[in-house]
């Protein structure tokens, strides 16, 4: 690649102004304008900042390349403060004021549901590009993060193989954390183990005392936590604290997307397993062009993570699909997203589902090992069978609703 | 009978907790009557204070125990100094005023350290029970709060400083006839109060994953452990943890964490509904 950090500054200088005066570009008319809603600022900035750098160094690859159609991609930009209000007024606005021909954006499912029914409506394609908790049918949108299933499939075996059969689920107690647990008990039991018991937590408890002498009076031989925030990395801590350890073995579906384990000590986070579709260790040439490039744009590769990969992904893939397309149409976009189309990123092979329109994608096992993911197996390509098992866009292209999955 | 000892240990540490957690509040809300909504703040800057100096390569205990409180104390005598202190006997106006400050903390604390998850680990070793593991720190936390305990009342009953605070809190126009500044009374207060707060946050920070927004947990439970202790200092205090945290714990472990958190704020209702004046309006009456 060949972007250095001059060439990089000149294209996110000339992106960010056009951002702040996006009425005065788009008389031009002679760019692609992709709209971004992400929280750069308050509580999910963790996430959302790296998503924002993820998405301008896209751009300014699809530009140096010569950008789309011939035209340069345009960024207007909005920070959404983690308010799920802005997302609304946002939506809103790079769809009737700006106009704009594409919106990727959104972190937590609360701010996708705020604005895709807005996207839908005014026919701008949505690209929610986030580890989510599955199940949503809308033609309108793509989503390539990794659902439970995906993310269930390969850990829970996995996990069961290397301590036993007895579990115990810690989960987060909102739609994510609910849906997710009942995908690993589901999991766990096809694989003929035993869940012993299931404890949900609220976002803000940080005490897991009486939870830890809990555990262990069910004496399960894995944990698996989808704990999800500040709050509830207090319970990977105090795990360790207890000496739990190398007792009982931990597995979790959330630790480390926001970099969370680059906070516990080495000795707190060894061994935790865990399956994402991208590790900052992932040794292929994809993800070592990716990092240097990453590195060359902001000094250091050290907040990538699983969204702002996802993010990336997501937005390259909406490049091949414009350029296979042709055109700016939207149902001519629809159609090259839907035509098998998949791009090598990062975190390897991804192609679209058109029945879905999430991603089928590589799955992989790690362990938390001073404070980075150690990649143990690739499982490749795996589906989104949760959401497949209730979508269907090429039979019933009208769909419009988050299915709950009942297991 | 290891599962019981387990329990038992988790019930006062429990205890303990919430008698941390709400001490910095007992003095400034208890003594002093101002509703210090920004008490989770100064606990979370304790926090703060000691993972940094923790990463500068203070011992941890000496970055808790006596940086944290130290530290915090100063903010909050600087806060009084500048706020405070125009606004004594202005229930409502301090409450906004001190809303505000917690805004004004989260924001600051965010543009230094960011809004990401930040920690030490704990420096005491996990504990074997039988067949159970435990938290070695939760002792280090019972041991901390029981010490604390026995130094506020050493300093309210024994000492003349005590003495003097008390009836400041008593009567200010009393004390000022008699040769004392209510006002740089008040100042001394606040700082111990705050210094409180900061010595909590620093305690706790071992156990948990610290955001700048990290106080907002912590209040509710100090409000009502302080307002259901009534108006008895420590034995207020005391009582009120006592009651809360064994609730809290029993039904954590009968039933799920929700619903020991449930069991503690139904408990609260039930409790003002009974004794409006808190545990010590009824019980214990006059103690300290």
């Amino acid at each position: 690649m060949s972007l250095n950090r001059r060439t990089f500054l000149k294209g996110t200088a000339a992106t960010a102004g056009a951002a702040i005066l996006p009425n005065i570009l788009s008389a031009a008319g002679d760019t692609i304008k992709l709209g971004s809603v992400l929280d750069t600022s308050g509580g999910f900035d963790a996430y959302g900042k790296p998503m924002e750098m993820a998405l301008r160094l896209a751009v300014s690859e699809i530009n140096e390349a010569g950008g789309l159609l011939g035209k340069q991609v345009e960024v207007v930009a909005y920070d959404t403060q983690s308010d799920m209000a802005l997302y609304s007024q946002y939506g809103q606005q790079l769809t009737r004021e700006d106009k704009v021909d594409v919106v990727h954006g959104g972190i937590l499912s609360a701010s996708r549901e705020a604005i895709r029914q807005t996207m839908r409506k005014t026919n701008t394609p949505f690209f929610y590009n986030v580890l989510y908790e599955g199940g949503v049918c809308d033609r309108n949108i793509f989503i390539n993060g990794v659902t439970p299933a995906q993310q269930a499939a390969a850990l829970v075996p996995y996990a069961m193989e290397k301590t036993g059969k007895k579990v115990y689920i810690l989960a987060a107690d909102y739609n994510y954390g609910q849906i997710t647990a009942r995908w690993i008990q589901k999991f766990v039991e096809e694989n003929g183990g035993e869940v012993v018991g299931v404890d949900f937590f609220a976002l803000d408890v940080s005490d897991f005392g009486s939870t830890i002498a809990k555990v262990q009076t069910a004496a399960p031989d894995l944990v698996i936590a989808p704990l999800v925030g500040g709050a509830h990395l207090s319970f990977f801590r105090q795990w360790a604290a207890a000496g739990m350890k190398d007792r009982i073995g931990l597995a979790s579906t959330t630790m480390g997307v926001g970099n969370e384990h680059k906070v516990l000590t080495a000795e707190e986070g060894n061994g935790i397993m865990v399956a994402y579709n991208y590790s900052q260790e992932l040794d292929t040439p994809a993800n070592n062009a990716f990092k240097e490039s990453w590195s060359a744009a902001y000094g250091d590769s050290s907040a990538i993570h699983e969204l702002a990969v996802s993010h990336y992904q997501g937005i390259k893939t909406w490049a091949a699909a414009v350029a296979l397309a042709g055109s700016m149409d939207r149902d001519a976009l629809i159609n090259a997203m839907e035509s098998g189309l998949s791009i090598e990123g990062p975190a390897g092979n991804l192609s679209v589902d058109p029945q879905t329109h999430h991603a089928v994608l590589d799955v992989h096992l790690m362990e938390i090992e001073n404070q980075g993911m150690r990649v143990i197996e690739t499982l490749p390509q795996q589906q989104p069978i949760d959401t497949q098992s209730v979508c269907d866009l090429q039979a019933n292209p009208d769909d419009n609703t988050q299915y709950e999955i009942e297991i | 009978m290891d599962l019981s000892a387990v329990i038992f240990i988790e019930i006062l540490y429990a205890v303990a907790s919430l008698i941390m957690i709400s001490a910095g509040l007992a003095v400034v809300f208890g003594m002093m009557k101002v509703i210090n909504l920004a008490h989770g703040e100064f606990m979370m800057m304790g926090g703060y204070t000691t993972i940094t100096a923790v990463n500068l390569g203070v011992n941890v205990f000496v970055a808790m125990l006596i940086i944290a409180p130290l530290i915090v104390g100063l903010i909050g005598l600087v806060v009084e100094r500048l706020v405070i202190r125009h606004l004594y006997g202005r229930l409502i106006d301090t409450m906004l005023a001190t809303w505000g400050l917690s805004l004004f903390f989260i924001g600051i604390v965010t543009m230094i350290f960011g809004n990401t998850t930040t920690g030490i680990s704990t420096p005491i070793p996990g504990f074997t029970v039988g067949n159970y593991q435990i938290n070695g720190y939760n002792f280090f936390i019972i041991l901390v709060a029981i010490a604390l305990v026995i130094l506020l009342y050493a300093v309210l009953k024994g000492t003349r400083a005590g003495l003097i605070a008390r009836g400041t809190m008593q009567r200010p126009d009393m004390a000022a006839s008699l040769g004392y500044s209510p006002d740089r009374i008040y100042m001394a207060t606040f700082f111990c109060g705050s210094a409180l707060s900061g010595l909590a946050g620093a305690v706790l920070a071992p156990l948990v994953g610290l955001v700048p927004t990290s106080g907002a947990a912590y209040i509710a439970k100090a409000f009502i452990t302080v307002i259901a202790g009534g108006p008895s200092l420590i034995a207020g205090l005391v009582s009120s943890s006592t009651v809360f945290g064994i609730i809290s714990q029993t039904f954590s472990f009968a039933v799920s964490p929700v619903m020991g958190e449930v069991a503690l704020l139904v408990a609260a209702v039930v409790l003002l509904r009974l004794l409006p004046q808190g545990v010590t309006g009824k019980f214990f009456k006059g103690k300290l």
